[in-house]
């Protein structure tokens, strides 16, 4: 069979034929993995948020966003609800001083705001270094369980163990864990608020 | 004889990285483990196969002046079902590769396996070429992980070969630098002495 002769019409038409098959092949495969892409999504939310608030699995999760006073992007709150009792809350925050610009931690604040426990999710931290403040690489993040933020002001300085060689990577999971103490205070007080305004409102009547 | 040939000279003779030295961009930024540089391997090789195959059959049907263009669009296609299936069915690994995977696109060894042996071959010899060259490249991601990971992390697999934190100058680029340099003069060395 003789090569096809590079005519416009040929050309058109050739090209035309691959990008619509390759179109379709795509399209056939987009479809077989779009359910387990979504599962997949799912299971890691779901693990990240276990990791925080443990037994967080047995309840069900009220997924809402919160903008914060300092920071472009919203905060992302996952309430843990048992018979639809709050239980826990874990928000995914975020900061921007990381060595290598943004990530991502997850913390999970018990009732009262003390922290239950908390982990590094997205960064490009240097590997070996601040790639420590992840659960699967020490035990740096466990310093702030327990804390609350409202008693204590992270200092890198004076009361948190930076980790060796990386202080920017420890004073940016710093800001973001106030970050999201910050919103945390500031959205259940405002809840909090608006729930003894409506009680007032009853009593008045 | 000849088709045998056409296999196994991807390994060392003509090996991607170590001899023809093409595709090191991922080579370099995919291998701090054993397991990222497999996986990366496997994938290019997937890719090499499918595009290679789908294009030593076309080669007649497709016109000489829009040829790469053809052969980008098949690559591309190949690229993003690995794409879609690794981050469907093996998500740790989609997690660290990340953004290298579609960068496959770009990989000099696809289209240049594709310009210059796919469209002039049958489809058997570049079925065997796309097999051979991608396993040439998954062993070189493959060892060079493992040397890698092994005195960076001090581990192979995952697996602790010995405790502490290793030097942490491999887990970096430089130390990718580093071993894929030894590497190279080694294969050369053997080269040199097969010939």
């Amino acid at each position: 069979m003789a090569k096809i002769e590079s005519s416009f019409k040929n050309m058109t038409i050739v090209l035309s034929l691959i990008t619509g098959i390759a179109a379709i092949a795509l399209g056939f495969v987009y479809k077989l993995t779009l359910d387990p892409i979504a599962q997949v999504k799912v299971k890691e939310l779901q693990s990240s948020i276990n990791l925080v608030v443990p037994g967080a699995d047995k309840g069900t999760i009220n997924e809402f966003a919160v903008m914060p006073d300092d920071g472009n992007d919203s905060l992302y709150f996952y309430e843990i609800m048992i018979n639809n009792q709050r239980q826990a809350t874990a928000v995914l925050s975020y900061t921007d001083r990381g060595f290598s610009g943004r990530f991502t931690i997850m913390v999970g604040f018990d009732l009262e705001g003390n922290i239950i426990d908390n982990n590094i999710l997205e960064h490009k931290e240097t590997p070996g270094l601040g790639d420590k403040a992840s659960k699967s690489k020490s035990n740096w993040n466990e310093q702030f369980k327990g804390l609350n933020l409202s008693e204590t002001n992270l200092d890198v300085d004076q009361n948190v163990d930076a980790i060796t060689a990386a202080t920017i990577t420890s004073r940016a999971y710093c800001d973001a864990l106030e970050r999201a103490h910050r919103a945390y205070v500031k959205h259940y007080s405002n809840e909090q608020n608006s729930a003894n305004d409506a009680e007032q409102n009853i009593e008045e009547e | 004889m000849n088709q045998w040939k056409n296999f196994t000279k991807g390994f060392i003779r003509e090996n991607p990285i170590l001899v023809l030295v093409l595709g090191t961009c991922p080579a370099l930024a995919t291998t701090s483990s054993a397991f990222n540089g497999l996986g990366m391997g496997l994938a290019t090789t997937f890719v090499l196969i499918g595009s290679n195959v789908v294009i030593s059959l076309m080669s007649k049907l497709i016109p000489d002046t829009v040829r790469i263009p053809a052969y980008v669009v098949v690559i591309a296609t190949f690229v993003t079902i690995v794409d879609l299936l690794i981050q469907a069915y093996v998500p740790a690994l989609y997690a660290t590769l990340g953004i290298f995977i579609p960068l496959i696109v770009v990989n000099c060894i696809v289209l240049g396996r594709a310009e210059a042996f796919a469209s002039k071959n049958t489809t058997l010899s570049s079925l065997l070429d796309g097999a051979g060259m991608g396993l040439g490249f998954t062993l070189a991601l493959g060892i060079l992980g493992a040397i890698r990971e092994m005195l960076g992390s001090g581990a192979i697999f995952g697996l602790e070969l010995f405790p502490g934190d290793g030097a942490l100058i491999f887990v970096l680029a430089p130390g990718a630098f580093i071993a894929l340099g030894y590497m190279i003069a080694l294969v050369n060395k053997i080269n040199k002495a097969k010939n």
